[in-house]
């Protein structure tokens, strides 16, 4: 029982080493990178490139709503992804009813799917 | 070695300890990338019927990308004006470190791995899902039109591919009963999973490829229609970050997929005397020459074509695929 909570612990302590490295790695290699590249910035440099024209108004707008369409379909799909992940783990122990449960929970979600699809909101444009 | 370490009381001498594997093996991944490049090239070259990088470093270009990589390093870095600093200056960080970050719950064999966390394969999908954050942010803050599309687009890509992608693993996790990645491969001992749950293979195939937005789904960073997408207004090293995000990814994903449904380190019959390192290693190479060759092979999808297969296709076969092993599993276990 101790030696499991110790692989917990140490476990966790590889991933923060893990992300340690993965911040670390950036940094010094952009801080390194600082100190041997040139630097001389001139206006017409550090303008937005926008295939050799002047750029014109920010590109900050507003954007089509298609996308917060398909935003909120994979947020409705990736919570009954998360519903799905202990089912299927404890599914030994569950059985038939579970089984039936999760059908039911699923067709519901389908039936939404379909409904999306009817209104086309799947077809990008 | 490792599985000791795990084992005993945490430490501030075994925590150094992690930190120098950790790093020994981030150096191994750079390597891997720089040569993963040079395969890439290589190989798209002969199916080209050219002969690919051959000048830098012998005949067969062994320095062609460390080359590269030097350039990049001492190349200027510019930020445009109009651009969100604070946040162009964080975009490429977000886009790496959760590509590294995924790879510490993969085991490569029975003695070399990192964490062995219980929800290994939960804790993969949650982590790569950061990458999308750190794409949309390099789009948003060059505050150049290329790039938002590219930033958008690849949003949009990589939720739709998400979704088919966690779904199809559902029927492996289904059979093993664990989301821990040492026992999945453990549960592969006769039949890798791939003869098991052929449907699952496919889907996760697929759906990975869209995830790393290569060809045929590099529709964020298509080359003839948006420059280079979100990374246009990138330069020099930070431009480098990304595409080391990509081949980090690259590597996890083969990684994951030789976990999954290859068998991981578990040698083919009548052969277990070679060390399952070594297994690992080859399976892992077929899958990246695999999505090499589908590069070199298919054009690249339109944009509706690439959204309906995802949500119209591949979503309903993982849903119907997850319930028809639920299914045969319950019929097994009751007759």
């Amino acid at each position: 029982m101790q030696d499991l909570y110790n692989v917990y612990q140490n476990s966790y302590l590889f991933v923060f080493v893990f992300l340690l490295l993965g911040i670390l790695l950036p940094i010094v290699a952009l801080t390194a990178g600082k100190l041997l590249r040139p630097n001389k910035p001139t206006p017409a440099k550090q303008t937005t490139y926008e295939s050799g024209i002047e750029p014109f108004h920010q590109s900050w707008v507003q954007f089509n709503v298609r996308y917060y369409m398909f935003g909120l379909l994979f947020v409705i799909f990736d919570v009954e992804t998360v519903f799905l992940y202990p089912w299927a783990v404890a599914y030994d122990k569950l059985g038939i009813f579970a089984l039936i449960e999760m059908l039911i929970f699923m067709i519901m979600l389908v039936i939404g799917l379909i409904y999306a699809w009817k209104k086309k909101v799947l077809t990008w444009i | 070695m490792i599985d000791q370490m795990l084992a005993a009381s945490p430490n501030l001498m075994n925590t150094f300890l992690f930190f120098t594997i950790a790093a020994a093996f981030l150096m191994v991944i750079l390597g891997f990338v720089t040569y993963a490049i040079l395969a890439e090239r290589k190989v798209l070259g002969f199916m080209q019927m050219r002969v690919g990088p051959n000048r830098v470093g012998g005949r067969w270009g062994l320095l062609q990308t460390v080359a590269d990589v030097l350039k990049l390093l001492i190349k200027e870095d510019t930020i445009p004006k109009l651009a969100d600093r604070p946040l162009f200056i964080l975009a490429p960080v977000l886009a790496f470190t959760p590509a590294f970050l995924v790879l510490v719950v993969i085991p490569f064999s029975e003695n070399l791995k990192f964490a062995d966390l219980g929800i290994g394969l939960l804790y993969y999908i949650a982590i790569s899902g950061i990458t999308t954050i750190g794409i949309l942010t390099a789009g948003w803050a060059s505050n150049n039109k290329y790039a938002l599309l590219g930033g958008m687009r690849s949003a949009a890509q990589m939720i739709s591919y998400e979704i088919p992608l966690v779904m199809s693993v559902i029927g492996v996790v289904l059979l093993t009963g664990s989301l821990n990645l040492n026992e999945i491969v453990a549960a592969q001992e006769n039949w890798a999973f791939i003869f098991i749950q052929p449907v699952a293979f496919i889907i996760f195939l697929i759906a990975s490829i869209a995830e790393l937005n290569r060809t045929p789904f590099d529709l964020p960073e298509a080359e003839s229609e948006l420059v280079a997408g979100y990374h246009v207004e990138f330069s020099g090293f930070r431009w480098a970050f990304f595409m080391l995000a990509e081949y980090v990814y690259l590597f996890a994903m083969a990684s994951l997929t030789t976990v999954l449904f290859l068998g991981g380190w578990q040698p083919i019959p009548f052969l277990g005397f070679i060390p399952g390192i070594v297994w690992f290693a080859l399976k892992f190479i077929l899958i990246v020459f695999i999505m090499i060759w589908i590069r070199g092979t298919l054009p690249r999808l339109r944009a509706d074509q690439l959204m309906s297969f995802g949500w119209k296709v591949l979503l309903p076969l993982a849903l119907a695929n997850i319930f028809l092993t639920a299914i045969i599993k319950e019929l097994i276990n009751s007759f």
